[in-house]
């Protein structure tokens, strides 16, 4: 007993200490004040949120409905920016060559690309997870198996796997998602079969086991929430690149319907005219695509710095 | 060794073999011991002496290309080896925990204390989350950890090494088990914080009556903390006995090693003893007893493996030429 009371006096002092951290060195305030520090990565943070709120509020910020074939004329075909349409809207970027408005085109056609890209990525990490997390713990002749599949996908170019899917399945945005979560799901499940396979024989997932909690339990409480971070990292980037290969497939006059044009499409559609002096219907939505990816991909550069334990200094 | 009670385990020629691309290791091999209520059991030996393989043995917990080849492990007379992997889920944690040697790594990191003890609660039995809490709540103040309504709140990181040891001591506590494994928990430890662990934990097993096996390579844990001592070595146990017997008058050449090689005060200035070469390779052990090559009293008996002997009441010796073989 006269120990134990010894104790209390002891530890309460470290127990201070710990409660005087505790709000200001949480894990994650720590992950934000060092994603901070690069201001090239919160510029390009602010970029994403402000384009993603343009994609959301598209109906409303946009001056023209590009997808009503009923206002749009093709009269106003090819007009250059700053110049009025018929219904008396300015065209401020110009008209493409249906004569649609361009800025109106872009917000439209930049809600496709995000929704393309986001949606096909969440699927694809969806399935890869699982896939990953089933292959690290099973282990043995199933994690050889998968992890075969999981070679052979990536042995093939994403865009030549993305064009004989959507050769077979036509146009559409739910085509082209699928097109993308098939030629995706691979990274994903090879980088968190990794993690997982490190983090499996940690201690606590022994201890987890010791305590008798079942199988799925260890499995989605404790060995998917270490495994986070990499695919955090993961997903940025295959966000940014699934976004561009659904231009490129646009572009080459895949994935989007012409109704529905994405910025790939719009791109593709003002090619023929760029040598006309045209420029604007090519490079315009251009332009949105690199900003949209280049933010995407300076978060995901700094997130990958922040969340990687071996290039912290 | 009373018979009076049957023994809360009991471990009988238990062998766990690795079957490796090199040849098959006898991790442990034909080990016996066994572990009354409220009594603690020392597992000593160095490292590979198949002592941890024998705690994840009882536990059902060996990893290929390991595995329980023979013998029997008998918890309250039911054999652990041949039970179902169900079974053993329902017993582990609730029955028989287990206290691991890192506490830095045993407790997962992105989880509060309360999620991981509640959830430990609930994986045995329908429990209420207020009730599980409870239970975590007192558990916490079983081992000395002070405000643990606070305490709850915190992840790990926010613990020190002795505290996080201490809350994972609580989590085996939780469902009260009756047999309780421990890996050298206290090894990665200040000795001032082993000090106060031990002295929880050897309160806890007068108290409630757990069995407790101790494995680690420390002999002076052992003298102040175990009733019995088993010293294996190379996954045989060696020397077995009540502590003070073993460690005041050993009869293996190798107990009788380890003992003088623990630096001591009443020796300064004179060179330490030591037991020369090393641990043998499990997949190359020599013929015969596996000490032989190291032992300074082998003789030509040594050729074959010794049987066990029972020198005295309540001790157990495998060794052809013991120290004090006709003294006392």
């Amino acid at each position: 007993m006269t120990v134990a009371q010894e104790n209390l006096e002891i530890v309460p002092r470290g127990a201070d200490d710990a409660a005087k951290f505790e709000g200001v060195q949480t894990p994650f305030r720590r992950f934000l004040s060092d994603f901070c520090e690069s201001k090239l990565a919160v510029l390009g943070f602010v970029v994403i949120v402000a384009i993603t709120l343009v994609a959301i509020f598209a109906p409303v910020l946009a001056p023209t409905d590009p997808y009503d074939l009923a206002t749009v004329s093709v009269l106003d075909g090819r007009l250059g920016p700053g110049e009025a349409m018929m219904s008396g809207v300015t065209a401020h970027l110009g008209t493409d060559g249906a004569g649609r408005d361009m800025v109106s085109a872009m917000i439209y056609g930049l809600r496709i690309s995000l929704g393309v890209g986001i949606g096909s990525g969440v699927i694809a990490m969806l399935i890869g997870i699982s896939v990953g997390l089933f292959s690290a713990y099973a282990g043995g002749r199933i994690d050889s198996v998968l992890m075969r599949v999981v070679d052979i996908q990536l042995s093939f170019p994403a865009i030549l796997v993305a064009l004989i899917l959507l050769v077979t399945l036509g146009k559409g945005v739910d085509k082209t998602i699928i097109a993308l979560v098939f030629v995706q799901w691979a990274y994903y499940a090879r980088t968190i079969r990794g993690t997982a396979l490190v983090e499996r024989r940690r201690e606590y997932i022994e201890s987890a086991v010791c305590l008798g909690l079942s199988e799925r339990r260890i499995i989605f409480r404790h060995l998917l929430p270490n495994c986070i971070a990499p695919m955090i990292v993961v997903g940025t980037m295959q966000v940014a690149h699934a976004i561009s290969l659904e231009a490129t497939l646009s572009f080459l006059g895949l994935g989007m319907p012409q109704t529905e044009p994405s910025l790939g499409r719009l791109i593709s559609n003002g090619f023929e005219y760029i040598m006309s002096g045209k420029y604007w219907i090519s490079v315009y939505p251009g332009i949105a695509l690199l900003v949209t990816i280049v933010s995407i991909n300076l978060v995901g550069d700094r997130l990958r710095d922040v969340l990687n334990p071996r290039l912290q200094k | 060794m009373t018979s009076a009670s049957a023994p809360t385990l009991e471990v009988r020629d238990l062998r766990t073999y690795f079957f490796t691309k090199g040849g098959v290791a006898r991790a442990v091999d034909g080990v016996g011991f066994s572990v009354g209520r409220g009594k603690v059991l020392g597992l000593v030996g160095e490292s590979g002496s198949g002592k941890t393989v024998t705690g994840f043995s009882i536990l059902g917990l060996v990893d290929e290309p390991g595995r329980v080849v023979g013998g029997e492990i008998l918890y309250h007379g039911e054999n652990l080896v041949t039970a179902s992997p169900d079974r053993m889920r329902a017993l582990r944690g609730a029955n028989i925990a287990m206290i691991f040697q890192d506490p830095m790594m045993t407790l997962n990191p992105v989880l509060r204390i309360d999620t991981q003890m509640i959830e430990a609660v609930q994986a045995h039995g329908r429990v209420s989350d207020d009730e599980a809490r409870q239970r975590a709540r007192d558990a916490l103040g079983q081992v000395g950890i002070p405000s643990p309504d606070e305490r709850l709140r915190s992840y790990p990181h926010q613990f020190s090494g002795g505290m996080r040891q201490r809350v994972a001591i609580a989590i085996a506590l939780l469902n009260k088990p009756d047999l309780i494994v421990a890996d050298e928990p206290t090894t990665a430890l200040d000795v001032t914080i082993q000090g106060q662990i031990l002295f929880e934990v050897q309160k806890l097993c007068e108290e409630t009556g757990t069995a407790l096996i101790w494995i680690t390579h420390d002999l002076s844990v052992v003298a102040g903390l175990a009733d019995e001592i088993c010293v294996m070595y190379a996954g045989r146990v060696v020397e077995q006995g009540s502590v003070d017997a073993v460690l005041d008058r050993p009869m293996h050449p190798y107990t009788h090693g380890l003992i003088g090689s623990v630096p001591s005060r009443n020796r300064r200035g004179r060179p330490l003893s030591q037991i020369p070469g090393m641990t043998p390779s499990l997949l190359s052990l020599p013929e015969g007893c596996a000490f032989s090559a190291r032992c300074p009293r082998v003789g030509e008996a040594c050729g074959s493996v010794p049987d066990i002997s029972v020198p005295e009441p309540g001790r157990e010796l495998r060794c052809h030429y013991p120290l004090q073989e006709t003294a006392s």
